[in-house]
């Protein structure tokens, strides 16, 4: 681990200020995720921003929705009632994601930031673009079982580890966000991006701006939800695929249908094509078949990863047959 | 032959010893001890798989903040009695820390760090900065099957006719694959060393202080009374702590260079390359047998990954030769050099390996032969050895299948794969069998009866997790009618009397021998100080003999040792290992939702304990069939997933409640107290449990381990 500076703003202005631009500084909340990065040596800031001090942990009601400040912590919103009766779907991500130690440590914000899982970009002696741009992708023709197979690039087929996020992808949610120039809000499909050619950048946040929280809308559907998360063990992996469900069911038909999936691109993969198909038909296996095939086009595998070829419809199927109560 | 114990306490299921002291963080384990002026220590890992280092600057590393010194090939050779080469004398790879310019694997150390933090020792080994002459390496087990060599050890072996399955009217005929896993115990190595004078004090992580003493001598050239080794507590070992490793000299060169005492703890990520593992190996097995079940012949061929520079061999053909009844059997052994890391034995070594593939091969016959694997089992049930000739010391494998298959509810099993579904779930039933040689080695034992009447035992074994201490003073306990609250057991000190490495399940049969004779002689020496008999004399007495006699306390040394048992009979413990799994339909997840494990391994002197052991081996069998995999890049040579994250280890998620049955009954022959051992049995034969009963579940035969879902969907 480097050597860097360490600061501790009270305010939000200040710690925006603290983070000085030209030099390579992070902000730091839960560090479940950096002070990993930090150790492996794959990333090594100057400055560390600690921002736990400021007062982002709220968990509210608002007019339009559910306010989650960046700071409040995965256990709690895992926990919070409000979370549990408008938006079950995000606490039953956020309980298949990590250990419950990480969870008490992990911010919201936090999570949205968290680095691939990718092998060659934890290991500073191998190639990786995300870590060292230029210096070329070692999963592509290595060993990419864990890796992407939708929007991938040639430079990068990593993949956004957070089910938390594949949640908030489905629930429409907004993220505010602040930097010197003032807050602006970013829909959450927005906040991440896909790899292009510079897949230094997991998402469209400027240098500098901190996440003060998401917001989450109001949304009908509550009962009929599922996340399903297909891992290589039972706790404490990562998704092979996962998908968050979220359907509106009146009378045996689907009213609408939000579908999200982890575990296959760059950022959390929204089904929309799988969704539209939905709407308006009945809650039935066939209709569900028929919506995981259309969420597959374009999907395109690697080596190692042919199976989330078909284990990819199968966990929306298993997903949507979950969230309808259908056997 | 004495057994005349089976009345007091022998098997009571007694909470361990130092159960407290563990749990409430008060037990010293190797890296605690924080003595004065410490210094710490930071290995750096080389980051080429085969090649010579052609320079290695350290002078920012030697320049930093708090930084004591930085050792590397370059200067290793100038210090005291520190003399070696990573070329031996006829001219092959020979590894030894520092000793050369040569790279062997990756991850290979290439310098110590020492700092007066960990921190600032962490940061000044990442200024350390090698440059390589890069050679072709290897690192694909299966690209290199064609160098494969026959290991010096590991003979290949042939009852009857060669390959005698390839005519048998039923036959199966196939390969199995198991990765490289890791033992990762939860604590990590490490040893903090210290020079008094000329003499060296150590702790560190050891499954045998002696023999940690012994390397530590030979190396540095010392004799006996100037090392002192200690490793009271540690905190799972698994078979990675059997052998003394590179970081250990290393640490002992490091403290004397700096005059100070130095400590160093590997990181995770440099466990799975510094520290041995389960070499990979592919295993080619042919069974033959009649229509009517009986087997003609046995074929077990094993590939396994060795490193260039040292021949690892397990035994992975060994269960085939006896465990059935066959009258042909060949098996062949080969090694396959590669730029890895040394492997070394990991629980239930070579057996564990070679269970899997024999035991899923004979589930692959029951169903071609249509017939209950059980009773398969049973039709080619081998009441002698059949590779010794000789009778078994004890061998209740029938009373495992009968007692474990009524627990696991086998009634319930269909023997057409895929019949049975609860839900969504696809039910499957599988058997798996354990063996591994029941072992008595040589060990002494030194007891000392008080004018309080406490009775404390020193020798100089382990405890890597079994409660060794606890089976001691339950032992001595029954041996001498003393309340095992007055007992108490030290071990983990080089000083001790001599006692082998706690390895091979054999701690008990050995050490507990020594306990039980010591006891016995310090009996017998009351009796002949008081001029009684036993019957005379109770137990609570025997201060007021050493107040006769004047005497502050008594204390006797004495050695024990087997017989010549070994060449009369054939001595092993056994397992039968059953699971209920669920499997997916659509996902491929695999639940094991009840496993039991049957197990004769002799008089069981703790239950609680010994099911703990149990446990642990089963958790370790569902880590082998579904989990752990280390994966490789060998455009590298290097690990994608060399660290406790993405390396599965089964959580507590993964693992059912787990019903282990003992037999109970004790061999006659192996030692006083009739044990023979659990460490291994525990784990060999669970894995094929599972592949059998995801195939019995499903109707895939997975022969890749580990089964994860992307194989079943």
């Amino acid at each position: 681990m480097n050597q860097f500076q360490y600061v501790r703003p009270v305010e939000q202005a200040s710690a925006v200020k603290a983070f000085v631009k030209d030099a390579n500084t992070q902000f730091i909340a839960g560090g479940t995720n950096l002070i990993d990065l930090m150790k492996m040596g794959v990333v090594k800031p100057d400055k560390l921003v600690d921002i736990n001090r400021l007062p982002l942990k709220d968990i509210k009601k608002t007019v339009t929705g559910i306010h989650i400040g960046a700071l409040a912590l995965n256990s709690q919103v895992a926990e919070n009632s409000l979370i549990l009766q408008h938006h079950p779907v995000l606490a039953l991500a956020l309980n298949a994601g990590a250990t419950q130690q990480l969870r008490n440590m992990a911010t919201v914000g936090g999570n949205m930031l968290q680095r691939t899982r990718c092998g060659y970009f934890f290991d500073t002696n191998m190639p990786c673009n995300k870590r060292e741009p230029g210096s070329g992708c070692g999963a592509i023709d290595g060993v990419n079982r864990m890796h992407a197979i939708f929007g991938a690039s040639e430079s990068c087929i990593a993949v956004h580890p957070s089910d938390m996020c594949v949640a908030l992808a489905a629930l429409d949610a907004t993220v505010t966000v602040l930097g010197l120039k003032g807050e602006r809000r970013i829909p959450f499909a927005d906040f991440h991006r896909l790899p292009g050619d510079h897949p230094e950048h997991d998402n469209t946040l400027q240098k500098g701006e901190l996440i003060l929280g998401i917001d989450i809308p109001d949304a009908p559907a509550t009962k009929n939800v599922a996340y399903l998360k297909v891992r290589d063990r039972t706790s404490y992996a990562f998704a092979l695929v996962s998908v968050a469900a979220v359907l509106n069911i009146e009378g045996g038909i689907i009213k609408s249908a939000r579908l999200a999936m982890g575990g296959v691109a760059h950022k959390p993969w929204r089904l929309q094509n799988a969704e539209a198909s939905l709407i308006g038909k009945q809650a039935t296996v066939d209709n569900f078949k028929q919506a995981a095939q259309i969420a597959m086009q374009g999907a395109k595998a690697y080596k190692y990863n042919q199976f989330k070829l078909k284990l990819g419809p199968n966990t929306i199927v298993q997903a949507l047959k979950t969230a309808a109560g259908v056997a | 032959m004495e057994k005349q114990l089976k009345k007091s306490v022998i098997g009571e299921p007694m909470d361990r010893v130092d159960g407290r002291l563990k749990v409430t963080g008060a037990a010293t384990y190797s890296a605690e001890y924080n003595i004065p002026n410490l210094s710490y220590a930071v290995l750096v890992s080389g980051t080429i798989a085969s090649g010579t280092i052609t320079g290695i600057d350290t002078a920012a590393a030697e320049r930093a903040p708090g930084v004591l010194t930085v050792i590397t090939h370059l200067n290793a050779s100038q210090l005291v009695g520190y003399q070696a080469s990573t070329i031996a004398a006829n001219g092959k790879p020979n590894y030894r820390v520092f000793g050369g310019d040569k790279i062997f694997f990756n991850g290979q150390p290439v310098a110590i760090v020492v700092a007066d933090t960990f921190e600032r020792a962490t940061y000044a080994a990442s200024l350390v900065k090698t440059s390589y002459q890069k050679d072709e390496h290897k690192t694909s087990l299966e690209d290199n099957l064609v160098n494969a060599i026959s290991p010096s050890r590991g003979k290949d072996y042939q009852r009857g006719i060669v390959d005698a399955y390839k005519t048998a009217p039923v036959k199966v005929e196939e390969t199995y694959m198991l990765p490289t896993e890791v033992h990762n115990p939860m604590e990590l190595h490490n040893t903090t060393a210290f020079w008094d004078g000329d003499k060296v004090i150590v702790y560190t992580k050891s499954q045998g202080v002696k023999a940690t003493q012994q390397s530590i001598m030979n190396t540095f050239k010392l004799t006996e009374d100037k090392v002192q080794v200690n490793s009271r507590f540690v905190g799972g070992a698994f078979g990675s702590a059997l052998r003394t490793w590179p970081h250990e000299i290393a640490t002992v060169m490091a403290a004397k260079k700096v005059g100070r005492p130095v400590k160093l703890l590997l990181t995770r990520e440099q466990q799975f390359t510094m520290v041995g593992y389960r070499p990979k190996t592919i295993q080619k097995i042919g069974l033959g047998a009649t229509a009517d079940g009986q087997l003609v012949g046995i074929t077990h061929e094993s590939y396994s990954q060795s490193s260039v520079y040292e021949e690892f061999t397990e035994g992975s053909n060994n269960v085939s030769r006896f465990l059935y009844a066959s009258p042909n059997v060949t098996t062949r052994y080969k090694i396959i050099p590669l730029n890895v890391g040394a492997p070394a034995p990991m629980r239930g070594p070579g057996e564990a390996t070679g269970a899997y593939a024999i035991e899923s091969a004979l589930d692959e016959l029951s169903y071609k032969l249509n017939m209950d694997p059980i009773a398969l089992r049973l039709k080619n049930y081998s009441e002698n050895d059949p590779e010794r000739n000789l009778p078994y010391s004890s061998k209740y494998l029938k009373e495992c299948y009968s007692l474990g298959s009524e627990k696991i509810g086998w009634s319930n099993r269909s023997q057409t794969p895929g019949a049975v579904k609860e839900g969504d779930w696809l039910v499957g039933y599988g058997i798996g069998c354990g063996v591994f040689g029941a072992h008595r080695g040589r060990a002494t034992a030194k007891i000392k009866i008080s004018a309080d009447g406490t009775i404390n035992i020193q020798c100089a074994t382990a405890d890597i997790g079994p409660g060794t201490a606890t089976s001691m003073v339950l032992i001595a306990s029954d041996a001498l009618g003393i309340p095992t609250n007055k007992i108490t057991f030290e071990l983990g000190n080089s000083a001790f009397p001599q006692a082998g490495q706690q390895g091979g399940s054999s701690t008990v049969s050995s050490v507990g021998s020594a306990v039980h004779d010591v006891s016995l002689a310090l009996k017998k020496k009351l009796m002949e100080l008081s001029g009684k008999t036993e019957n005379d004399v109770s137990p609570g007495s025997y201060t007021d003999i050493l107040k006769q006699q004047n005497l502050p306390y008594l204390e006797i040394t004495q050695g024990s040792q087997g017989g010549d048992e070994g060449s009369k009979y054939s001595m092993y413990s056994f397992s039968a290992h059953f699971c209920k799994v669920h499997v997916h339909a659509i996902t491929g997840q695999v639940k094991v939702v009840k496993a039991v494990a049957a197990v004769d391994a002799g008089t069981i002197i703790n239950h609680k304990t010994a099911s703990s052991q149990m446990i642990g081996g089963v958790v370790g069998g569902i880590g082998m069939a579904l989990t752990e995999e280390v994966l490789f890049d060998d455009r590298y040579g290097r690990y994608i997933n060399g660290n406790f994250a993405d390396y599965h280890v089964p959580v507590h998620a993964d693992v059912p409640d787990v019903d282990v049955i003992f037999i109970d009954k004790p061999d006659p022959v192996l030692n006083p107290m009739g044990t023979k051992g659990i460490g291994e049995i525990s784990i060999i034969g669970f894995a094929p449990a599972i592949a059998n009963a995801v195939y019995n579940a499903t109707g895939k035969r997975v022969r890749e381990m580990p089964i994860t879902p992307d194989k079943l969907i």
